[in-house]
């Protein structure tokens, strides 16, 4: 179980947050909220990205220490754009996802943060990849990570179905992350959703018109904040 | 600590990886737990899994946590299982000679006030989360929850336990008002299967019972009848 709930043990700001990813035929969606929070009661920002695109078609989404994670996207993001042009291709998701495993794996003692990798290449089409925090890689058609997951095991257990469409994809994801967000209090804000197919990323929005389409109560009482 | 062994008394000077004296030997027994409770129009549903744990050790893996306090009164426990042991067979005295007292059926709110009282009082040395649930001629079903700390509230659905984290966001999408007793206990019964797959301190069978004007029927589910999702 991914948990990074270590708001008391992070100094400074930390992403007491609510991230996941899932796959569809075609593509993947990665979605997270947007708070970013001091000792779990001062919100020090509220439209906070967590979503980084590392590559044209690969975005990462961070939990964690807010600077341990911006360290290791940025480190992450310059070796893989090296490859890239080494390899003269786009690089595989796989590629992303075990850079930051190395890193997240080779300074553990130092860091606390974990991702979420996910995204489309030519070779193995859409991919999930969760990076945790002591550096174990894993790929799963679906993930869920950051405090707030915990609160949506459930749902998420009970929703996902392989081979969802697009669409309902991106319900599942908006309602799992306004569940998150009702009931994790380091988690909230909006919730940023980007989905990355063969076409390259088809839009990143935020939550506002996607929450007011879902049925979930959670995500309605939300777009009124 | 465990409970009277016959074990030397430098047991626990021993560290934790010492295969002479199992780990169990040094834990305390707890219902980490999953429970539930949820009101209908004329009853309530509760139900609970049956793990009861001694540190990685499954003590008893057919457990009841659903304890009668009365005649149409249950109470849910969870935490540490002599803290709730003590505390509901206190309440259950307390509540008989109440009823004795009055000549009648006692409400669900006085229950609920009783373990409130006693969880808030011993606050200090209790590790208890409570459900108290039933059906009074008053107010029909109710649900209060008295959590760790003493506080107590009446809700409509409760969920309470290690094991509710994982389902706070399934029960908070599904759970509508006006839901009749199957859809409660199929509801119930779901919810219950999600947490008992996902934390490592829930699990057994699903026990329910349902407590209405007519009295309570109980059932169990057993592990290979729980319902099915598609997981990974």
């Amino acid at each position: 179980m991914n948990r990074h709930s270590f708001d008391s043990r992070v100094k400074g700001v930390s992403l007491g947050t609510t991230i996941l990813a899932v796959k569809f035929a075609g593509g993947v969606i990665i979605g997270s909220d947007s708070r970013a929070s001091m000792g779990g009661s001062y919100v020090s920002s509220k439209v906070i990205n967590k979503l980084v695109q590392v590559h044209d078609r690969i975005f990462c989404c961070m939990s964690g220490s807010l600077a341990d994670a911006q360290a290791i996207t940025r480190a992450a993001k310059f070796q893989l754009a090296f490859h890239s042009i080494q390899m003269d291709e786009p690089p595989l998701v796989m590629a992303a996802a075990s850079i930051m495993q190395e890193l997240c794996y080779q300074h553990k003692e130092e860091l606390s943060a974990g991702f979420i990798t996910a995204g489309w290449d030519r070779k193995k089409g859409p991919q999930v990849y969760s990076v945790s925090m002591g550096g174990m890689l894993v790929s799963q058609p679906f993930t869920i990570g950051g405090s707030g997951s915990t609160y949506i095991y459930g749902y998420a257990d009970a929703k996902y179905k392989p081979g969802m469409t697009r669409e309902e994809c991106q319900t599942f994801a908006v309602n799992a992350l306004a569940l998150a967000m009702g009931r994790d209090n380091v988690s909230g804000g909006v919730a940023h959703l980007a989905i990355i197919s063969e076409k390259g990323e088809d839009m990143k929005e935020d939550a506002d018109r996607a929450l007011s389409q879902s049925r979930c109560v959670m995500g309605n009482s939300k777009a009124k904040e | 600590m465990a409970t009277a062994l016959q074990f030397p008394a430098n047991v626990s000077t021993l560290n934790n990886y010492n295969d002479l004296y199992p780990d169990w030997t040094q834990r305390e027994v707890s219902t980490g737990t999953t429970i539930m409770a949820v009101e209908f129009d004329g009853g309530v549903v509760i139900g609970a899994d049956s793990r009861t744990t001694t540190g990685a050790y499954i003590a008893n893996r057919v457990t009841d946590k659903l304890t009668p306090i009365h005649d149409r009164i249950f109470c849910c426990r969870s935490g540490s299982a002599a803290d709730t042991q003590a505390i509901a067979d206190a309440v259950t005295y307390q509540l008989g000679f109440h009823s004795i007292e009055l000549d009648e059926a006692p409400l669900i709110q006085t229950a609920a006030s009783l373990f409130r009282d006693m969880c808030y009082r011993y606050r200090e040395e209790l590790m208890a989360g409570i459900i108290v649930a039933g059906w009074d001629k008053r107010r029909g079903g109710q649900v209060y929850t008295v959590p760790v700390g003493g506080m107590m509230t009446r809700q409509p659905v409760s969920v309470g336990g290690s094991g509710s984290s994982y389902i706070y966001g399934y029960v908070d999408s599904n759970y509508k008002t006006g839901m009749t007793k199957e859809e409660c206990l199929k509801f119930t019964a779901e919810a219950l299967t999600l947490a008992m797959e996902r934390d490592g301190s829930s699990g057994g069978v699903v026990r329910l019972a349902v407590i209405s004007e007519q009295g309570v029927e109980r059932q169990v589910i057993l592990g290979n009848q729980l319902p099915k999702f598609s997981t990974v």
